[in-house]
């Protein structure tokens, strides 16, 4: 007990069991509002879109809070986990009927594709600092975009048909497109679910919170504070680069899985600079480095427009009117003095604790 | 101390805005309350911000036109409520949402093609029966036996300006500039490219643009130029198509230009040369000119409440909502009757109807969901829409 409580007064222990029970109880009260009716659809139909927001920040944040790399291209990796999900999902809805197992392999699949697509970006891009960076990351995002508007999938009898800028295969008649170029992708079965999103951001929150207070979590925070001090004690910063990026894109990959599933239908460019800059101001009001701060944030923010629905054309200047206001409050004198006071008084703690040890 | 005063400012901004939309909101709410139970509610997503803004409150205040009108004949009551989806697929299926939690009973889907699709999966497992005005791509009304479209579906606009490019013989070198990432553009490109060589139309030039770069066309022109075309096709709205005609015209090439029905609004784009759009035909099906009584009325209805003349976005929402109200008290339906009842009998009633409105006469719907009307060929001429 005295451990668990010692644990809990620590900044990591804090900091989990905070991410952790945020989300446990909100689950717990979401799911029984739903069981018993009591919650509208519009508020039944967030529920899945903000669970792959919460994971697309608490993985956006391993690399602009934690690696300390500005990243303008995540929602790059979403998109692949999404057309890489449904390409799974839909070649394999004769084989697999169940559509729990066939999510779930979706899930990996997107995760797999967009960790690739990780690995293909990040080997040259890491090399880079700063500025420079988050300029390729963006392009790389339009690139996938563009690469996603000129592909052509289409599934039949004698198996999945690909082409690159237009359609150059002819399909039998059991045939169907899967991706139709611009047009994206129709008739998407709807497989997420609250609880499966709920899933994913458990299993996000456990290995996130566990790499970063890893030894490999401390080398990539290492990495980030001070890049020739790290360089000097045997760290290799590339390789710690390397990981925490390809990572943050393994789980934007399946956020993107479980977002794709949602809708019946997608097209590429959902997931545009526009998208990537939402899920960073998620990150950046969350506080950078603060894996619950994100995932308040993200459900917040996408809350927010829903609930101010109510005031029509006003939707928009209150929007942004409370995220500048947030951003002031991130910034502001009063939130150091309460910052303050919450360390002195753990501090207090801490020392009662060791007092009472000893 | 100067961080602290922002922050106060900031309070009281968000203060002054929520008061400032109190009212609105309060008057609305009252408006719903009286009304509910002894109306139907037809609610629909429209993008009333954003880039497609243009074309969300077109069919919004077109809607509002022809409830009003229905409202005060007496008979069939009408409440109607539109919620903003931006034209972004997840917005809209939220719109869809809370226009459910409203208490919605018929849709009038959504106003462009992919929001509309998004949640047409959503109208169909919820039995809600739906009506759009303008989302014309076939995966709208796919596979769902309560959507329908008011509007022509994509690949029939493309097969039927080649038929009536290849029967008017308009051209014999056609180029083609589409915008590649926009299923509207893209649905009308391939099935008029189908149905041109069926007919032997020789295509010399097909050239793409985006989103990102629909502000010069200078290469696509010259592409044109340069193999001889003497008539581009220009399946796309008009506010690319008028930029295409401008520089086409300080290029100094002056082919033949065939547009569709988004084509329909140039004339009222701000800043444009209304001489250089002389000579330009399209197919649409509404002609904000047409001297018909019914035209006419609506026309001046649209200008004396909101000062612009309405474009077929409008006309085809005026039109569902009269469609509905032909429905309704041909089905004998009543308000108080659930989604699901009205949901049946709006099927039955629209598979065996005909319906004459503003965007066509005897107007017929296939099982499909898709309608049957003919569109009409125009070609501006003094600024001015004329029948060909």
């Amino acid at each position: 007990m005295n451990k668990l409580k010692k644990y809990a007064a620590s900044r990591s222990g804090r900091d989990t069991l905070l991410s952790f029970g945020i989300v446990i109880v909100a689950f717990v009260v979401v799911q029984a509002l739903v069981l018993t009716g009591g919650i509208s659809s519009s508020m039944k139909g967030l529920l899945v879109p903000i669970c792959a927001y919460i994971i697309m920040a608490v993985s956006l944040n391993l690399t602009v809070g934690i690696l300390g790399e500005l990243s303008l291209g995540h929602a790059g990796f979403m998109s692949v986990g999404a057309f890489s999900g449904i390409v799974v999902t839909t070649s394999l809805a004769d084989t697999i009927p169940s559509g729990v197992v066939r999510l779930i392999l979706a899930i990996i699949v997107g995760a797999i594709c967009a960790a690739i697509a990780g690995v293909i970006v990040g080997v040259p891009v890491l090399r880079l600092k700063g500025d420079y960076l988050a300029i390729v990351t963006l392009a790389f995002g339009e690139i996938i975009k563009n690469i996603i508007n000129v592909l052509y999938i289409g599934k039949d009898a004698s198996g999945l048909h690909f082409s690159i800028l237009e359609q150059k295969f002819t399909l039998d008649e059991t045939g169907s497109m899967i991706i139709n170029g611009p047009m994206g992708v129709s008739g998407v079965e709807k497989l997420s679910s609250f609880v499966s999103g709920f899933i994913l951001i458990l299993i996000t929150l456990f290995i996130i919170l566990n790499l970063i207070n890893s030894r490999s979590g401390r080398a990539i925070m290492a990495v980030r504070d001070n890049k020739i001090a790290a360089d000097s004690i045997g760290i290799s910063t590339t390789h710690y680069k390397l990981m925490a990026f390809v990572i943050s894109a393994a789980f934007a990959g399946m956020a993107g899985a479980l977002y794709a599933m949602n809708y019946s239908t997608i097209t590429a460019a959902k997931f545009d600079f526009n998208t990537s800059i939402l899920i960073l101001v998620f990150v950046v009001l969350g506080g950078l480095g603060n894996i619950w701060g994100s995932i308040i944030a993200a459900t917040l923010l996408t809350l927010l427009p829903e609930l101010l629905r109510a005031v029509n054309s006003y939707r928009m200047l209150i929007y942004a009117i409370l995220l500048i206001a947030m951003m002031l409050f991130n910034n502001s004198s009063l939130k150091e003095r309460l910052l303050e006071k919450r360390a002195m008084k753990q501090m207090e703690k801490l020392e009662k604790h060791d007092k009472e040890g000893a | 101390m100067k961080k602290s005063l922002s922050m106060l400012l900031a309070g009281l901004m968000l203060v002054g805005a929520l008061a400032g939309c109190g009212g609105d909101t309060a008057s609305t709410d009252s408006g719903d309350s009286s009304a509910s139970g002894t109306a139907f509610k037809i609610g629909g997503t429209a993008p009333l911000t954003g880039d497609a803004a243009i074309y969300g409150n077109a069919v919004a205040r077109g809607a509002q036109i022809a409830a009003d009108e229905i409202n005060a004949q007496g008979g069939i009551q009408i409440e109607l409520k539109f919620e903003d989806d931006e034209n972004n697929t997840e917005k809209a299926v939220n719109a869809y949402n809370n226009l459910k939690d409203w208490g919605m009973q018929l849709s009038l889907g959504s106003v462009t093609s992919k929001p509309c699709e998004a949640i047409s999966t959503d109208i169909n497992t919820d039995r809600i029966f739906a009506l759009t005005p303008s989302a014309s791509s076939v995966a709208t009304t796919e596979g769902k036996d309560n959507v329908f479209q008011m509007c022509f579906a994509d690949p029939n606009q493309g097969t039927a300006s080649a038929d009536y490019i290849s029967e008017q013989k308009l051209g014999t070198k056609i180029a083609i500039i589409w915008k590649n990432d926009d299923v509207y553009s893209t649905g009308i490109h391939d099935k008029f490219v189908a149905e041109a060589k069926a007919k032997g139309l020789e295509i010399v030039s097909e050239t793409t643009f985006t989103d990102a770069s629909a502000t010069d066309f200078s290469v696509q022109l010259n592409d044109a130029k340069s193999k001889g075309a003497d008539l581009i096709f220009l399946p796309m709205y008009y506010t690319p198509a008028s930029l295409i005609l401008t520089q086409a015209n300080s290029m100094g090439y002056a082919p033949k230009f065939f547009g569709v029905d988004g084509m329909d609004g140039i004339l009222t784009v701000e800043n444009f040369d209304t001489s250089l759009a002389e000579g330009v035909m399209l197919l649409t099906p509404f002609n904000a000119d047409a001297t018909d009584d019914k035209t006419v009325a609506f026309v001046e209805k649209y200008k004396e409440a909101y000062s612009e003349v309405p474009n077929q976005f409008a006309a085809d929402a005026y039109d569902c909502i009269y469609a509905y109200a032909q429905a309704l008290e041909a089905a004998g339906a009543t308000p108080d009757m659930s989604n699901e009842e009205l949901c049946d009998a709006m099927i039955e009633q629209f598979t065996s109807m005909t319906f004459n409105g503003l965007t066509g006469e005897n107007m017929t719907w296939d099982s499909t969901g898709a309608v049957s009307k003919s569109p009409k060929g125009m070609v501006i001429e003094n600024g001015a829409y004329v029948g060909m």
